[in-house]
């Protein structure tokens, strides 16, 4: 896997590979089974959760229906803190702010807290391009860094690698980018852990810029907020001169009050902690205390497209707790890199192709990587309806039809590939609409039945490589009923 | 009471054992069963594929082959769950979108009529013991949409609790999907085999010698990868273990 999400094949294709993967299937079953296990016994120590998951899921539509006012209000509460607001409407301009923001400080070196907004942006890379080097400090996405590897999981970007996979990236790459492993590095945790430390605190005490994220941004006041295990990113928020946070711009919540509801459930539902250890929350800037200059990078990068689709929209409810990759059947055995984003999982599903757009032959199979089982909708903090969002999806897939795009209402065409699965569709259902061709075609069918290959081919082959057919039976339901039933209902009648 | 069965089409061409043993458990039940022959598919392929528009006059063709009975009741969870979670969504849509102005009410009228089996059976006739007979351990898969769409709870495990003769062992994961999805089986084979022989594995782990589920597209499934895995696990449907008795052994 190398670090691009450019070009990556349709999702049956890349998570078919995933599926034969036997090492990366163990890792991720492992690590998924456990935290999905922890998390419903955190959950089930709340008895309120139901009224919980239903207030956050009506903070978030309310404040969405209104998103301008709050935004605006946020702006004029970070700019009366001393911060510096800029607007960046898709993925370039943000990387164009924040590598002339680094430019302008003259530091070719910065920091990351753990961003999925800069991830879904490619920032690493545009800095690279103007000469700097972007360090990420939370131990996941540096074990990615270090194996030049993408994020496989929203909370665990390395979820897909066991700790003899990271114990032999560290020894081999970490010099490379700063401190060395140390001699003899064993495969504890404590000791990966402890080789990160020493490698990281390098940075954080050299390092003039950092660039974070934000799980929530209050608008009355202006704060970020960032929560976190590791204590990491907060060592990135206090210490350098310049801090720059990337945000999407529906992670604004109106109100300090409003985080009391989130603050109960993100960490129980990611983490299935209490409460997250490290909760960092800072306002502009304070003279003689942490960062000189704060810049917010407020990003919108297909989110107001996706506000404008009412059923689509309530994607952006999403607080990024990963609950739904971890019970997702699909999830664990295609792998987070199938999904082609940094958004992986159900989530991914429905959120990458409503910002992408379903162009490309990967986005437009994301909404057809799932079962439909609904065990994403079940566990979901904020209840998002995702089933429902996939199917709307996947209506936009084979249809096309209206969709906002750079703010303009626009008709698209249906993705390339479906003709034959629309004809055979509206053929079926022809039959269906037609009873009585049915029954002839059923009648047909029982009396070929001596004739049923084990395996088929065409598009019924997708079936029979994996499963047997049920043997065709002599008598449809139709026909019993007509024979043991039918009469005598007529007479009675 | 005027109850009509909603036999469903993968029931009616590829599993009508199933749609018999419905009529013959409701009529020792008591009950007098119809079979409007007008009906035929809910659309749940077509519409979870995408083709929502496609789905329209499958709606109206079921509210109309209903219309009058008192109860619809159906071997299928998720046909169920597809009436009453998705028509409402499908009528709305054909009225707002001005394609059939009336489909919204037409929709939400076949709503709260449509039972699913077990449904109809604990709720509305409020039986647990069937009186059936199945003399084999069986263990229980809760299928997706009976589970989670429906809430069908503890009800399909009291009706096999009440069977004589019956060892319910449980299954392990039981919760976690089979792989089947409707076309998702077909678009996404590679995932869906391995939740297949996944399921399949925790299924002979057991040692029972039936799988039982509510559902006849989980069961093809499920046991066409049992079949190609070797087993000799039996896949069968709730209804038919219900109609077993010491007499006519489904
Ligand atoms: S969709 Fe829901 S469950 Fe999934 S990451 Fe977002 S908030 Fe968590």
């Amino acid at each position: 896997m190398s670090g691009t999400y450019l070009g990556m094949p349709a999702f049956p294709t890349a998570a078919a590979s995933a599926t034969r993967d036997g090492q990366l299937r163990a890792n991720l079953t492992h690590a998924t089974h456990t935290i999905r296990d922890k998390r419903a016994r955190a959950v089930a120590e709340l008895p309120d959760w139901a009224l919980l998951r239903e207030a956050g899921a009506a903070i978030k539509d309310r404040t969405l229906r209104h998103l301008d006012g709050y935004l605006e209000r946020l702006e004029a509460a970070v700019t009366a803190a001393g911060g510096q607001v800029h607007w960046a409407e898709d993925a370039e301009a943000a990387n164009r702010i924040v590598t002339d923001l680094v430019l302008a400080t003259g530091e070719r070196e910065v920091v990351k807290v753990k961003s999925m907004a800069t991830q879904e942006i490619g920032l690493n890379a545009a800095l690279e391009r103007a000469g700097v080097r972007a360090y990420e400090t939370d131990l996941a996405e540096l074990i990615v860094q270090l194996g030049d590897d993408l994020p496989s999981h929203i909370l665990v970007p390395a979820i897909h690698r066991n700790r003899t996979e990271i114990r032999d990236i560290f020894r081999e790459r970490m010099a490379e980018w700063g401190r060395a492993a140390p001699e003899g590095l064993s495969d504890r945790p404590a000791d990966l852990a402890e080789a990160a430390r020493l490698h990281l605190r390098q940075k954080f005490l050299d390092a003039k810029v950092a660039v974070s994220g934000a799980n929530f941004m209050v608008a009355e006041t202006g704060t970020m907020v960032v929560v976190e295990s590791e204590g990491n990113g907060r060592m990135c928020l206090t210490l350098p001169e310049t801090l720059i946070s990337v945000v999407g711009i529906e992670k604004v919540v109106p109100s300090w009050r409003d985080l009391e509801v989130f603050l109960q459930l993100l960490p129980r539902s990611s983490t299935a902690e209490r409460m997250n250890p490290y909760t960092s929350m800072w306002t502009g800037t304070t003279d003689d205390d942490g960062p000189r200059a704060f810049h917010l990078v407020l990003l919108d990068n297909g989110r107001t497209d996706t506000l404008a689709d009412t059923v689509g929209r309530q994607a952006l409810r999403c607080i990024r707790c990963s609950a739904c990759l971890n019970v997702c059947p699909v999830y664990e055995r295609a792998g987070g890199h199938a999904y082609g984003s940094a958004y992986p999982g159900p989530i991914g599903a429905i959120l990458t192709p409503q910002l992408r757009g379903v162009g490309s032959e990967l986005d437009a199979s994301l909404p057809y990587a799932s079962s439909l089982c609904g065990a994403c909708y079940e566990v979901c903090p904020v209840a998002i309806d995702i089933p429902e969002v996939l199917v709307h999806l996947r209506e936009r897939v084979v249809e096309g039809g209206e969709v906002t795009r750079n703010g303009r209402r626009v008709r698209i065409r249906p993705a390339r590939g479906h003709a034959a699965e629309r004809a055979a569709m509206r053929a079926a259902r022809w039959t269906l609409d037609h009873p009585g061709v049915l029954r002839a075609g059923q009648r047909l069918a029982g009396r070929m039945r001596g004739l049923q290959p084990r395996r088929l081919p065409g598009p019924g082959r997708a079936w029979t490589a994996s499963r047997d057919l049920p043997p065709l039976p002599a008598e449809p339901f139709r026909e019993w009923w007509r024979r043991t039933r039918g009469e005598q209902r007529e007479a009675g009648r | 009471m005027r109850v009509a069965l909603f036999v469903t089409c993968v029931n009616d061409t590829l599993f009508p054992r199933t749609g018999q043993a419905v009529v013959t458990l409701l009529e020792r039940l008591g009950v007098t069963v119809d079979f409007p022959e007008e009906q035929s598919c809910c659309g749940q392929a077509q519409f979870n594929t995408g083709y929502r528009r496609e789905t329209e006059p499958l709606v109206r063709r079921f509210a109309r082959a209903f219309h009058g009975y008192d109860h619809i009741v159906t071997p299928s969870g998720s046909c169920a769950a597809m009436v009453r979670d998705n028509y409402p969504r499908i009528g709305a849509r054909a009225s707002a979108e001005g394609r059939d102005r009336g489909l919204a009410s037409v929709a939400a009228s076949v709503v709260p009529r449509t039972y699913e089996l077990t449904e109809f059976l604990v709720d509305v006739l409020g039986v647990t013991d069937v009186g059936a007979y199945y003399p084999h351990a069986v263990t229980y898969h809760p299928t997706c949409h009976g589970l989670r769409m429906l809430g069908l709870g503890e009800r399909p495990r009291r009706l096999l609790s009440a069977v004589r003769g019956l060892d319910l062992v449980d299954l392990p994961g039981a919760e976690e999907c089979c792989g089947f999805g409707g076309t998702f089986a077909m678009k996404n084979e590679a995932v869906s085999a391995a939740m297949g022989a996944d399921k399949a594995r925790h299924i002979e782990g057991t040692g029972a010698a039936a799988v039982c589920t509510v559902d006849n597209s989980c069961q093809m499934h499920i046991g066409g990868t049992l079949s190609r895995l070797g087993s000799s696990v039996r896949p069968v449907h709730l209804a038919e273990i219900l109609a077993s008795t010491e007499d006519e052994q489904w």
